[in-house]
């Protein structure tokens, strides 16, 4: 995999940067942080829909996650109130905990799926929680080996 | 046809092959560049301090006074009434004096150095999207044309609208408001304080609320505790001869007195609007209120005050979007396709953490610049962000002449201070106007939305000199034909 990966990547060296979808906010629940999973038309021919909308909503679930108002924030707010907040300098808040998952499971996502359909998902931070922004590459010179690395990673799901 | 393409793309990977041993020896070359740091290069109107670290609006001056008023008046109440109070009374006195007091500095200081949750201005490539969107929104409505720089939302039943910020190129999120005095669309925006010499967002609301909560504790405490010492000695020598011994009193209780009205109103004004889950923004235009309609109702509100409190207080603790001592990209302005490109935010946004692939492909971009350097322009100039590269003339649609189109003031970068934790102590001239932010709240909170059109023309040098962005310009141009071929 790790050896692939590299490849995709020497791929990625002689690809261009052909199109960048962005996968707006939903605000239908009020202002937590929600992605779309409205599958953009931009992607129809270089992912499965499925895929697609696995990866928004891990990734809705994770914010959810961070933002949740439950027994374990209120304790975090509770402790971090006495202390003066000085105990964030030693200890991390959920929330910084449950963005550092997001941002491996997003690397993941790019190395196991998205880099070997031409595509990279910049992680939503990076923009100010506003979009997913998703990178199509297009593979000009070398598009017969990127899709048969791509039937090779679809082979191996 | 195919494997024919493929042989010429193959010998220029195998050139990308051989160049990158020159690559990584360029990277350290660049990195002994002097590396800005995002706080630098930041477009809105704030001060920075310790490097980064502490962020305030940019009038400061009535903050000082904020600070000089309670560390006088506690300070006075310490070393003039808590000895006579400690031996008199009970030594808890100054204790409790003292862990008030110490609480509200720490809930002063946080409110006023942390980000109150500044969202990033849109990177270049959002706009365009953004501005695409709009554009084919407004073309489809045949007959009646709305505003175009509107979007309804339906949040828990309640139809909302968001609109277009004209400086910061975003639709803003609900709750989300420009504050005029920092340029800067802030979350979840409750006002302005002067007092604070800060916005008051989602960042900073709860150590905002609990320093007015507290200092209304520590005030009435004074004023109390000060008025029994007064009494206590007035038992003791009388009346004038009390008042002679201790002096500070006086002044004490007139500053209590005076401010006891003014914070402990605000103390409840805001427990109100804590426990409805309202801004002070959406109190003063009712947003909300039954008024507006039978059934306009506040769809934030979780429904009973128990958890609009915890929420507001308790909740989780979202972290700074903008990463104020992050390094901006080492590489050359970004909008080197833009006509004036001297504007470094949207290097800024772009170029805010790259991730390991993009950094491959910048240099690789770099690489093959400096190979057809020779064809260009004799001197190599390096290359930033060079995959976005097509969505450009459209964000140059309604503001044509205004390269990346983002219109921080001119004197930007210069008045951005040196890196003194003590910052600047800044004349009281208009800061004095705006006493009392309840009245001028209207002032603050109505978004000043300048268009692109009164920002035009402004320079801003910060990295090089206009002819180089021209030379970025063409070189850019140069690498796109390359990469068609």
């Amino acid at each position: 995999m790790a050896t692939e990966f590299h490849n995709l990547q020497e791929l990625r060296h002689s690809a261009s940067l052909a199109n960048k979808v962005f996968i707006q906010r939903d605000y239908s629940e009020g202002t937590v942080c929600k992605f779309q999973t409205k599958f953009p038309s931009e992607l129809d021919s270089r992912i499965e829909k499925t895929l697609f909308e696995d990866t928004v909503k891990t990734l809705n679930n994770y914010y959810a996650e961070a933002e949740k108002i439950g027994g374990h924030s209120y304790l975090e707010g509770c402790l971090a109130c006495i202390t003066a907040y000085l105990i964030f300098l030693c200890m991390e808040t959920r929330y910084e905990k449950v963005l550092k998952k997001i941002s491996r499971y997003i690397q993941e996502q790019n190395e196991k799926i998205y880099a070997p359909r031409g595509l990279l998902i910049t992680d939503p931070i990076e923009r100010g929680m506003r979009v997913i922004e998703i990178s199509i590459y297009e593979d000009r010179g070398s598009s017969g080996s990127s899709s048969g690395s791509s039937t090779t990673s679809s082979s191996g799901r | 046809m195919h494997l024919g393409m493929d042989e010429p793309r193959e010998c220029q990977y195998n050139q990308i092959c051989t160049h990158n041993s020159s690559s990584p020896a360029e990277t350290p070359h660049s990195k002994k560049r002097k590396v800005k740091r995002k706080w630098q290069v930041f477009p809105g109107r704030n001060k920075f301090y310790c490097d980064g670290r502490i962020m305030m609006a940019k009038q400061t001056g009535v903050f000082y006074l904020t600070m000089v008023l309670i560390l006088v008046t506690s300070g006075l109440f310490f070393a003039f009434d808590c000895p006579f109070l400690a031996s008199n009374l009970t030594p808890a006195i100054p204790a409790i004096g003292g862990v008030l007091f110490f609480f509200v500095m720490g809930m002063l200081l946080r409110a006023s150095f942390s980000d109150p949750g500044v969202l990033p201005r849109a990177t270049p490539d959002e706009a365009a999207d953004v501005e695409r969107q709009i554009d084919a929104n407004g073309a489809s409505g045949p007959g009646y044309r709305p505003p175009p720089r509107t979007r309804e939302v339906l949040i828990n039943g309640q139809t909302v609208k968001l609109k277009y910020c004209f400086t910061c190129k975003i639709f803003r999120p609900p709750r989300a408001s420009h504050c005029s005095l920092c340029d800067n669309c802030v979350e979840r925006f409750d006002h302005h304080c002067p007092w604070v010499g800060n916005c008051v967002g989602k960042r900073n609301y709860r150590f905002f609320y609990l320093f007015i909560l507290s200092l209304s504790f520590l005030t009435i405490f004074i004023f109390a505790f000060v008025i029994t010492h007064v009494i206590l000695r007035s038992n003791r020598t009388g009346f004038l001869s009390a008042l002679k011994d201790s002096p500070a009193s006086v002044l004490e209780v007139v500053v209590c007195f005076f401010s006891v009205w003014s914070i402990v109103g605000l103390s409840g004004f805001h427990t109100y609007l804590i426990s409805s889950n309202q801004t002070t923004n959406e109190d003063i235009k009712g947003s909300w209120s039954s008024k507006r309609g039978k059934d306009n109702y506040n769809p934030y509100s979780h429904g009973n005050i128990l958890t609009n409190c915890c929420a507001a207080l308790c909740g989780p603790l979202p972290p700074s979007l903008i990463d104020r001592r992050g390094f901006v990209e080492p590489d050359a302005p970004q909008p080197a396709a833009q006509s004036n490109g001297t504007n470094m935010c949207p290097t800024t946004q772009l170029q805010s953490h790259m991730c390991h692939q993009d950094q491959c492909i910048q240099s690789t971009k770099f690489v093959l610049q400096a190979a057809t350097t020779p064809l260009l322009h004799a001197q190599p100039v390096l290359l930033g962000g060079a995959p976005v590269l097509q969505p450009k003339p459209s964000v140059g649609g309604p503001c044509s002449a205004l390269g990346p189109g983002q219109p921080s003031l001119p004197s930007l970068p210069s008045s951005i201070p040196g890196l003194s934790c003590g910052g600047e102590v800044l004349a009281l001239h208009d800061s004095e106007s705006h006493c009392h932010h309840h009245i001028h709240h209207q002032h603050f909170i109505s978004p000043e939305e300048t268009p692109c059109a009164a920002h035009l023309g402004h320079h801003v040098p910060l990295y090089d000199p206009a002819s180089q962005d021209s030379l970025h310009e063409d070189s850019v141009r140069g690498l796109v034909k390359l990469s068609s071929v």
